[in-house]
């Protein structure tokens, strides 16, 4: 994936920091709980919900299943109505081929609307390194991009920033990009809405050429989807006379009827709404409407190396909806930066470490950032059990075993720093084996419990630095069970 | 009904109180109890962990030490969740590893038959006023597992309103985790401090004096947390809330 | 080896170990989810369409076809809209009491110069009851996905009954995929300032719905 996040500390590290961030928390606090509540009662509003959610589940599971004839299907239809479609094993091909379209039209500049993918392979920056520059046009990219600062959520990439930050960004950096703030821009949200749309209106009126990614990919159409609300997508999507849009191969569903399962789902999913304000859709090129030049990039990127693992491939059902964030008690505290991807929260602990591997530092820890609450499993619309990828993946980093990389069936080592977790776990199971070896700890600790201090040393103060430890009791409950027996005669 | 009472590791180790509650309020309700001493623990901490392949051995002697019973009995969410859930997911991974159905066998008589104690009440037993007397004012939190793992519901709220004395009081963001998650609690201390922290603040908010769950470890969490903030309340497990009586009130 | 070839072998390979499955694809997936939430009668499906409408902030008018010009022009004047954008398939007798400087939208026009037009009026393809939407599939009454979008006050006229359906399926149904369609619910909004809803960005910030009864000059729509 990107660049910007290589050599990233693990979870837990950047996590300190984050929960120590008073401003952070309480913008974080303010806003998921807001959308929580929403999302709710936007759901509540459709009584098949549940048959929504698992037709959503099907229809992924069975694209899935069949994704070679789907991603054959598409590349024949999108040619069929006009369009070019590109294949990219991974990034950095990604990048070269868009590069290389872009130089192409002879221009020196794009207009983007969000996109999780160009995200990922760091398309910005490969544009960059060609003297291409990329202007991110979604309002909370935009703060982003100006304020020189990473992505923490994936519909509301600037969710850490509350309007008075986003003022002073403005203020400060917007006339280094084009038009300034307008003078005396307080931080009242629909200023802030009225300034972007008065320094993007240039960018967009001018452009040759839009960048985009795709909700949804229709097979047997060829058609795209991009699902918005500012109009920012319509601009890049309608006025450019180039359109390069590079998509996941997951976003493919077969057919054109599926479209009313998702578009169902994923508003009330994501921004609690009962239709986002504008989706966009379109098959290949049309005279004399929108671009005249259509490109379709798909995008593997770690995708079938998620698709081959058993367990962890329901993770290509995700519509990146983002509910499971909004949910999400640890990434309310620790903030989207923490899990140092693009995608972050419940989804991005499963997606980050199949797409680029359990390698890193920051990959292996991801999968333990959950306290398996399972509230993200609740609310998601395709059903991705995500806390069962999470102890997948734990197993992965723990113990080791089969993998694919790069299409490549590899076996991986446990990773470093679990050695003297796995000898505990050992221990543990050989004591639990064996009742007599469990009785024979409890009366030690029940004898010497006088001694046992209520904060730890060394690594125990991971517990004992915010909490106390229980007292232990004076003997365990099997002791007393014996001795009464039964609770019959209990003297206490 | 042979009743086996499954009490788990922590609560055999570290809360008897809870295990004799369960003992008095079944016996009340005139089940007779036993409990096995074979059982140790149900493998939780190890799967939950990544360690699945340490987590079988313990299953299968669940498996074999609570098989012969007719009802299963845990009070703990978690523990129950264990087993009814991922047991059976532990079988059908053994089997997409290439070592056939054996584990699926052994483990799947115990799982239907596996209860939380407010389940095996108000399901098996029937009953919601278990005839308890408890004078406090109580908040309840809905453990992760119990609520949206087992899906206990109101049963849990259904007991707690049927207790002579007890004023029961709305948990502001109650269905929020208390941030334990087993060894997530030390992997990830500041997060699970800082949920913590904030389950305490929101119990206090109510002005009960007890926060009662229906999970020790839970409560081992969010108890060394107001211990540590200096909280007035304390953690009271459930089953010692239906246990207590007023003839033998619980403290 | 292609890049094509190398992600196809990849996905061919991920799949290798799962068991065939060739259940037809409609067989594969159960779709037990409603086709539309309640039953109404068509006065109530239009109403709930005004409901939705205006809870996302559209102007929602009511109109009987004759009357349907004489709007229109209120409409236009209480905005001081002088230059009006018109698609080239829009019935002309929609905007003939108005006074305007009537623009038509030709190939050659660039964003620059639509960008100086003050309202456009515009037909629609089908609107969705249950979500509030007004679907555009670039119609001769509707115009290029262009005309409808830099332009900051967008007039548009739905057919009711006719052009109104209950549900997102029902509207699916309806629309032809080839054509470029634009789902339009409310004006440009933005949830990116502390996830709260505000109106206003870069679409048309004025979306006036105009719900036409009874003309029967327009073909009606197919059922």
């Amino acid at each position: 994936m990107s660049a910007t996040f290589v050599g990233m500390p693990a979870f837990p590290v950047a996590a300190h920091e984050a929960v120590a961030d008073t401003t952070l928390r309480g913008n974080l606090r303010h806003a998921t709980h807001t959308i929580r509540a929403k999302r709710a009662a936007a759901v509540a509003e459709v009584s098949d919900w549940a048959q929504l959610r698992e037709a959503g589940r099907r229809i992924k599971d069975h694209t899935l299943r069949h994704l070679d004839r789907y991603l054959v299907q598409v590349e024949e239809a999108v040619t069929a109505a006009g369009g070019t479609v590109h294949w990219a094993a991974d990034a950095e091909e990604a990048n070269r081929i868009v590069t290389g379209l872009v130089k192409a039209t002879g221009e020196s500049e794009v207009v983007k609307v969000k996109s999780m993918a160009t995200q990922e392979i760091g398309l910005n920056e490969a544009l960059e390194a060609e003297g291409i520059r990329a202007y991110e046009t979604d309002l909370a990219e935009l703060i982003v991009q100006l304020g020189k600062d990473r992505p923490s959520h994936i519909l509301v990439p600037a969710i850490h920033r509350n309007r008075a930050e986003i003022r002073d960004i403005f203020r400060s950096e917007m006339s280094r990009w084009g038009r300034p703030a307008p003078e005396g821009l307080t931080d009242a949200p629909a200023e802030l809405a009225e300034a972007a749309r008065l320094h993007l209106r240039e960018k967009f009126l001018r452009a040759k050429v839009g960048i985009s990614g795709a909700n949804f990919v229709v097979a047997e159409t060829g058609t795209l989807v991009v699902v918005e609300s500012e109009g920012n997508g319509r601009m890049c999507l309608t006025l450019p006379e180039t359109l390069i849009s590079v998509v996941g191969i997951e976003k493919v569903v077969p057919t054109w009827r599926d479209l009313e399962v998702f578009l169902q789902t994923l508003p009330r999913s994501s921004t609690a709404e009962r239709m986002n304000p504008y989706t966009s859709m379109w098959t290949g090129t049309r005279d004399e409407d929108g671009p005249s030049a259509f490109h379709l990039v798909l995008l593997d990127n770690g995708r079938t190396d998620t698709l081959a693992d058993e367990v962890g491939r329901q993770a290509l059902r995700c519509i990146r909806c983002s509910a499971c964030l909004n949910v999400c008690p640890v990434y309310e505290r620790a903030g989207g930066h923490a899990y140092g991807s693009v995608y972050p929260g419940p989804i991005g602990a499963i997606l980050s470490p199949q797409l680029r591997g359990t390698a890193s530092e920051i990959d292996a820890s991801l999968p333990y950032a959950s306290s398996l609450c399972g509230a993200c499993y609740e609310v998601c619309p395709v059903a991705i059990d995500i806390p069962e990828v999470l102890v997948h993946l734990r197993e992965r980093v723990a113990q080791g075993g089969e993998a694919t990389r790069q299409g490549n069936k590899v076996v991986l080592k446990p990773a470093r720093g679990h050695a003297a977790e796995r000898a505990a776990m050992r221990a543990a199971r050989w004591a639990f084996s064996r009742p007599g070896v469990l009785r024979g700890g409890q009366r030690l600790a029940s004898l010497t419990r006088r001694l046992h201090p209520r904060t730890l040393p060394g690594p125990g103060r991971a517990w004992t630095g915010t909490r106390d430890l229980p007292p232990v009791p004076a003997e365990p409950f099997r002791d007393w069970w014996q001795r009464t027996p039964g609770g019959k005669e209990d003297a206490k | 009904m042979r009743v086996a009472l499954f009490l788990t590791c922590v609560n055999d180790t570290l809360y008897p109180d809870t295990g004799r509650a369960v003992v008095r309020l079944l016996t009340r309700l005139g089940v007779e109890v036993d409990f096995p001493q074979g059982q140790t623990c149900c493998g939780q901490a190890h799967y939950n962990t990544g360690y699945r392949h340490e987590a079988e051995p313990l299953a299968r002697r669940f498996a074999e030490v609570f098989g012969g019973y007719e009802a299963i009995v845990t009070p703990s969410g978690s523990c129950g969740a264990m087993v009814r859930e991922l047991y059976p997911r532990m079988g059908a991974r053994a089997r997409a590893e290439g070592r056939g159905n054996t584990l699926e066998r052994v483990l799947a008589p115990v799982v239907p038959k596996t209860y939380e104690l407010t389940e095996f009440l108000v399901d098996v037993l029937g009953v919601t006023d278990v005839g308890a007397y408890y004078p406090h004012r109580v908040t309840y939190h809905p453990t992760c597992h119990g609520l949206r793992g087992l899906g206990l519901g109101d049963r849990p709220r259904r007991l707690l309103e049927a207790v002579k004395g007890l004023e029961l009081v709305e948990l502001p963001g109650a269905e929020e985790c208390c941030g334990f998650g087993g060894t997530f609690a030390v992997k990830n201390p500041d997060v699970s401090a800082a949920m913590g922290a904030d389950k305490v603040r929101n119990a206090e908010s109510t002005g009960a004096g007890v926060l009662c769950a229906g999970d020790n470890s839970c409560l081992m969490h969010i108890g060394g947390t107001m211990s540590r903030l200096g909280s007035g309340m304390r953690p009271v497990h459930i089953a010692e809330i239906l246990a207590s009586t007023e003839e033998e009130p619980a403290v | 080896m292609s890049s094509r070839d190398r992600v196809l072998g990849r996905v061919r390979r991920a799949l290798a170990g799962v068991p065939e499955d060739d259940t037809p694809y409609e067989q594969a997936v159960v779709r037990d989810y409603l086709r539309r939430h309640g039953e109404r009668a068509d006065e109530d499906t239009v109403e709930l369409l005004a409901e939705n409408l205006v809870d996302y902030r559209a102007v929602v008018h009511r109109a009987d076809a004759r009357d349907l010009p004489l709007l229109i022009t209120r409409l236009l004047e209480a905005r001081g809209s002088g230059r009006v954008l018109l698609p080239p398939g829009l019935p002309p007798e929609w905007t003939s009491a108005a006074d305007a400087h009537w623009i038509q939208d030709r190939a050659v026009s660039t964003p620059d110069e639509l960008d100086r037009v003050d309202s456009v009026v515009t037909g629609c393809a089908v609107a969705i009851a249950e979500t509030g939407t007004i679907v555009l599939d670039g119609s001769p009454d509707q115009g290029r996905r262009r005309i409808t979008l830099i332009p900051d006050h967008h007039i548009c006229v739905v057919r009711v009954p006719d052009q109104v359906v209950s549900s997102v399926p029902e509207a699916l149904e309806r629309l032809d995929p080839t054509r470029p369609l634009t789902w339009i619910s409310g004006p440009s909004a933005t949830s990116d300032i502390e996830l709260d809803r505000v109106e206003g960005v870069h679409g048309p910030r004025t979306l006036e719905v105009v719900l036409v009864s009874g003309d029967p000059r327009t073909p009606k729509a197919q059922e």
